[in-house]
């Protein structure tokens, strides 16, 4: 269930063989030592960007809704909500 | 419960800041009951291509809680994204905080007892779920209202350190007098602003070793918090003295039926894949932005409630209410200084202010509570002058003077009243002299409905004067 | 004389409207004609935007004949389909998003509003942005300008497939590995992307959050300058968005390369797989720069090797997370009737998204999945930071680097499409100026086969300027301008 994909399963074989060759490029990485490197999440120069706690207009129920595949009554509608087992 | 067993709990509280828009973008905060999706724009709703911009007033009120429970603050922090997919969170993933919290390592003392804060962070609530059907694994369908997605909630966790559930609750108390004392929340639990989710094992007293715990969700007030770990605490009990074990779960409090129950059923844990949150740069938590808030903050409950013992003789009741309320210690310690008596002070405040709610300022409470102390107007008409004096501003005096309250003292007026009250009940008169002492009571409510603004201690030594 | 039009830059468009020889109702009718020849052909464009050029450019006649002046008055252009349009539907290239309208417009794409230009269309583009041949749009391929049968680049393939056929004059792209520069190589357009904060990505639909941006198409390199510098500067709708002044790209662009020092990477200019016609175009480049009095100097950049697997980690971890979000509860395609939430979301998913990004989806969850998030993610980030080193180390012996785009010219639609890894490969290029945040422009220089080959310049964050600076004097000295391609 992994990312909710929905692979069929006579594609899944076929997603793993191209993703081996991936992953097997990507492998070269354990060569390298990165004991001591720290990790670069992002290469912004800035920080501590806040914003003041002013409210701006929000959208009308209808422009929240105008995209939605199903609503109902001002919601959006989704199916039953299911545990997988 | 048998003696044999311990119980060991922590608290995952989140608590919704004191802020006027939303944690990453500018809607503003709706109330309960509002039509849905109606406090929602592009950014809370997720649509494609928008970015999140964090909530200055979101992250100070989160420091600002971090520093008055005594947490580390560190020079750096981040937001991480929590993934896991659900109708009612837009994005695909929480905005949240994972291996660098705002803050680390405080405390909170409850009653004495010290409960160690693990951590402090800030993050976004969810939306809201409503289920077309009977229960909620059997909705057939559900409706997603995404006016409560991107709220700013700060998240308190503590160590396993609370052993009863009246300690659970005194935490959570204790909690909240806290953040409404340095203004970071409202903090009301009815409101959904404070949201308690107690973690719940026992074990064998002497055990180093923590049992298997459940989780508790759907807790709405003090109370239920209290029932539902005395009932889950009760459950574990059975189920390990019967010979099973306790299921790691999430379980929910059912308030019609007082019990908890299954939410989720196999608590496989899902993996959350948290990464640094890539919209959003790193916060930078500079030292002098850092003091300033600590210089700003007030003085704790705690230290207060002590002083209000200490300087100013309050018995336990009377700091009960006054220390768990910021504004109405500030109230209670002015008026005093106003030179009104400490004691009559306080059962004001806990008598006729803290019930209203509605605050006089604490020069008039201070007039106030003279004028009734010396005599000069009734307990009845001080109760009247107060209600004015909230509702209008005015000084006690001003009104006392505009309504005539002033009460009558004068010696010969009252003889006057007093002979024609005594006349009029020769039966009480008569009781009294035969020494029924109460019969004077009825004689002095006779006198009071003559002439409300009589002195009823100068009145009740004329009656006595007259009738030996 | 109408088509004549189509081969301008803005400089000159810029002219002759302000002169009022012609009006920006003419710039677009001339645009329309073209289009409605070549594009069928071409199939750089999604959609087109009628209802926006009639209302922009009737404003732009209006403020012309009042004498206003503004940069991009009357000058038509295009938008890739990563970018909202208020009102517009824009799917990033997938059929997850068909249909939907944003009620917002990307910042980067106001500004040229605002600064006077008018919509033409929505150009197609690989779906959500994954890809370089733009053969992974889920709607159709575009093609080359140059060679119909082969593909124009990707991601931003339909955007450098406008400008180079003369169907925009300027348009917009997205780069998170190469996605600009690589088609704008292939197709002989100037095309930049930006010092990463330097342009708002408010409104661009997110492959890669730390590594995307948006950046300009153009035919000479004093338009794709000006035009991103319209686009710069601090947005508060993007926190990562930079407070510097967008004017400052242009800052001392137009003062040629005399005394500069250019670095040549050896892993660059040897990379595995560089076509010798490439390879030559390349060497006559530096030979051009030289003689404007720029000297080139060896540089190195060690992990390169490394690169491709670090940017393929990163890449889709965010945009397995970034994605999440086309669930078919707000927008997009739905299996709303689906007996289940669970099956809502496989049924929506399976459906809405192309193969391409399923193998990204599925390799970005793995890269972060807790048993491989150190092995995978947290590594990948500390490459991230080699990387990132190599090219500061680089910068202390020259001011700018200058390589081949892409190691081969455009290929045949259909030539890499079994070997994701191959494909990936086109980017090898590029994707380390993602990685490290640089600014980064591909600028023509000469062909091999007939067929467009691009010189890259890559210069420290925020010297967009010094890249410029390389580019201009190159375009200049060499006489090698981008061509509009007569496609049929
Ligand atoms: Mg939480
Ligand atoms: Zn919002």
């Amino acid at each position: 269930m992994l990312a909710r994909l929905g692979i069929e399963p006579g594609d899944e074989a076929y997603y793993a063989e191209q993703l081996s060759g991936i992953l097997e490029h990507i492998d070269r990485l354990q060569q390298l030592d990165t004991e001591h490197i720290p990790p670069t999440a992002q290469v912004v120069e800035v920080a501590s960007r806040l914003r003041e706690d002013e409210p701006r207009p929000s959208l009308t129920q209808e422009e929240a809704l105008a995209n939605a595949p199903a609503a109902v009554n001002g919601f959006f509608r989704v199916p039953s909500i299911q545990e997988e087992t | 419960m048998s003696s044999t067993w311990e119980i060991v709990i922590g608290m995952e509280v989140h608590v919704q800041p004191r802020t006027r828009s939303k944690m990453f973008c500018g809607c503003a905060i709706g109330e309960l009951g509002d039509p849905p999706n109606t406090h929602v724009c592009e950014v809370c709703l997720g649509l494609p291509g928008v970015l999140p911009v964090p909530n200055k007033a979101a992250v100070e009120a989160c420091l600002k809680t971090a520093l008055a429970l005594g947490c580390e603050i560190p020079r750096h922090t981040k937001f991480d994204r929590k993934n896991y997919m659900y109708p009612d969170l837009p994005k695909g993933y929480q905005i949240s905080q994972y291996d660098l919290p705002m803050s680390v390592n405080g405390h909170l003392e409850v009653g004495g007892h010290k409960v160690r804060i693990r951590r402090v962070h800030l993050e976004e609530d969810t939306g809201k779920l409503v289920h077309a059907g009977d229960k909620l694994h059997k909705a057939w369908e559900s409706y997603v209202d995404l006016n409560r997605a991107g709220v700013p909630l700060m998240e308190i966790v503590t160590e396993p350190d609370i052993r009863s559930a009246d300690q659970a609750r005194d935490y959570a108390m204790e909690l909240r007098t806290l953040l409404r004392t340095i203004g970071a929340s409202e903090a009301d639990m009815e409101k959904g602003q404070l949201r308690a989710e107690p973690n719940v094992s026992i074990r064998r007293q002497g055990s180093e070793e923590l049992g298997v715990k459940t989780e508790l969700k759907n807790i709405n007030s003090f109370r239920a918090l209290h029932r539902a770990i005395l009932f889950e605490v009760d459950r574990h009990r059975q189920v390990l003295e019967s010979g099973g074990t306790v299921v790691q779960e999430t379980r929910g409090w059912s308030e019609a039926e007082q019990r908890t129950f299954s939410q989720r059923s196999k608590e496989l844990a899902e993996d959350y894949r948290y990464f640094p949150e890539p919209d959003i740069p790193p916060l930078e938590l500079d030292p002098p932005w850092i003091e300033r808030l600590r210089e700003a903050l007030p003085e704790m409950p705690a230290p207060r409630r002590e002083r209000l013992v200490r300087a100013h003789g309050l018995p336990a009741s009377d700091v009960a209410v006054i220390g768990a309320d910021r504004e109405l210690a500030d109230l209670f310690e002015g008026a005093v200084a106003t030179g009104a008596a400490a004691k009559q002070v306080a059962n004001w405040i806990v008598g006729e202010v803290a019930p209203t709610g509605k605050l006089p300022s604490a020069a008039n409470l201070g007039e106030l509570v003279k004028l009734v102390t010396d005599g000069s107007i009734t307990r009845d008409q001080g109760r009247e002058v107060l209600a004015e004096s909230v509702e209008t501003g005015r000084t006690p005096a001003e009104i006392v003077a505009e309504h005539g309250f002033q009460q009558v003292s004068d010696e010969s007026e009252l003889r006057v009243l007093a002979q024609a009250v005594i006349d009029a009940n020769p039966k009480a008169a008569a009781d009294f002299r035969g020494g029924k002492k109460q019969a004077m009571q009825a004689l002095m409510a006779e006198l009071r409905k003559r002439a409300p603004q009589a002195n009823p201690r100068a009145a009740n030594e004329v009656l006595i004067r007259l009738l030996s | 004389m109408t088509d004549d039009l189509t081969r301008l830059t803005v400089k000159e468009a810029h002219r002759l409207l302000r002169l009022g020889s012609v009006s920006a109702a003419d710039m677009v009718t001339a645009h329309v004609e073209r289009i409605e020849r070549l594009d069928p052909h071409v199939k750089a464009y999604l959609r087109f935007t009628p209802e926006l050029w009639e209302k922009q450019a009737a404003e732009a006649d209006r403020l012309i004949h009042e004498g206003e002046s503004r940069p991009l008055l009357g000058i038509p252009i295009a938008i890739k389909d990563v970018l909202c349009v208020r009102g517009v539907e824009t799917t990033a290239g997938s059929q997850i998003l068909k249909g939907f309208r944003p009620p917002y417009t990307a910042t980067a794409v106001q500004r040229l509003f605002d600064a006077g230009a008018l919509m033409l269309g929505v150009t197609n583009c690989d779906e959500f942005a994954m890809g370089s041949s733009t053969e992974n749009s889920s709607y159709f391929p575009t093609r080359n300008p140059w060679d119909l049968e082969r593909v124009p680049g990707g991601s931003s393939g339909g955007s450098a497939a406008a400008v180079a056929a003369g169907e925009a004059m300027i348009a917009l792209g997205t780069d998170t590995g190469g996605s600009i520069r690589q088609p704008a190589a292939l197709c002989g357009v100037v095309g930049m992307k930006p010092t990463y904060g330097r342009v708002s990505r408010y409104g661009l639909i997110a492959f890669a959050s730390s590594l995307d941006q948006v950046g300009p198409f153009a035919r000479s390199v004093d338009d794709a300058a000006v035009v991103l510098s319209l686009m710069s500067g601090f947005d508060p709708l993007d926190a990562t968005s930079s407070e510097r002044p967008g004017m400052e790209v242009l800052n001392n662009y137009g003062a040629g390369v005399k005394g500069m020092r250019l670095g040549v990477p050896r892993e660059y200019y040897d990379v595995k797989g560089i076509e010798p016609g490439v390879k030559a175009a390349i060497d006559a480049a530096l030979a051009v720069l030289r003689m404007q009095g720029a000297e080139t100097v060896d540089v190195s950049l060690p992990h390169t090797d490394y690169g491709l697997a670090a940017y393929y980690i990163i890449a889709p971890a965010e945009c397995s997370s970034n994605l999440a979000r086309f669930d078919g509860v707000r927008y997009g395609l739905s299996e709303v009737d689906a007996p289940n939430i669970t099956e809502q979301y496989l049924e929506t998913r399976r459906k809405g998204f192309g193969g391409e990004v399923l193998r990204r989806v599925m390799l970005g969850t793995y890269a972060l999945s807790s048993g491989y998030y150190d092995a995978y993610y947290l590594k990948a980030q500390k490459v991230r930071t080699l990387i990132k080193r190599d090219f500061d180390e680089a910068f202390k012996k020259c001011d700018a680097i200058v390589s081949a785009t892409s190691p081969t010219v455009a290929f045949p639609l259909g030539a890499k499409t079994q070997d994701p890894l191959s494909m990936y490969l086109c980017d090898v290029l590029t994707l380390g100026g993602n990685l490290a945040g640089l600014p980064g422009i591909s600028v023509p220089c000469g062909t091999s086969d007939g067929l467009p080959v691009g010189l890259q310049v890559l210069a420290p964050q925020w010297g967009e300027n010094v890249a410029l600076r390389v580019a201009r004097a190159y375009e200049e000295a060499s006489q090698v301008t981008a061509q509009v391609a007569d496609v049929v």
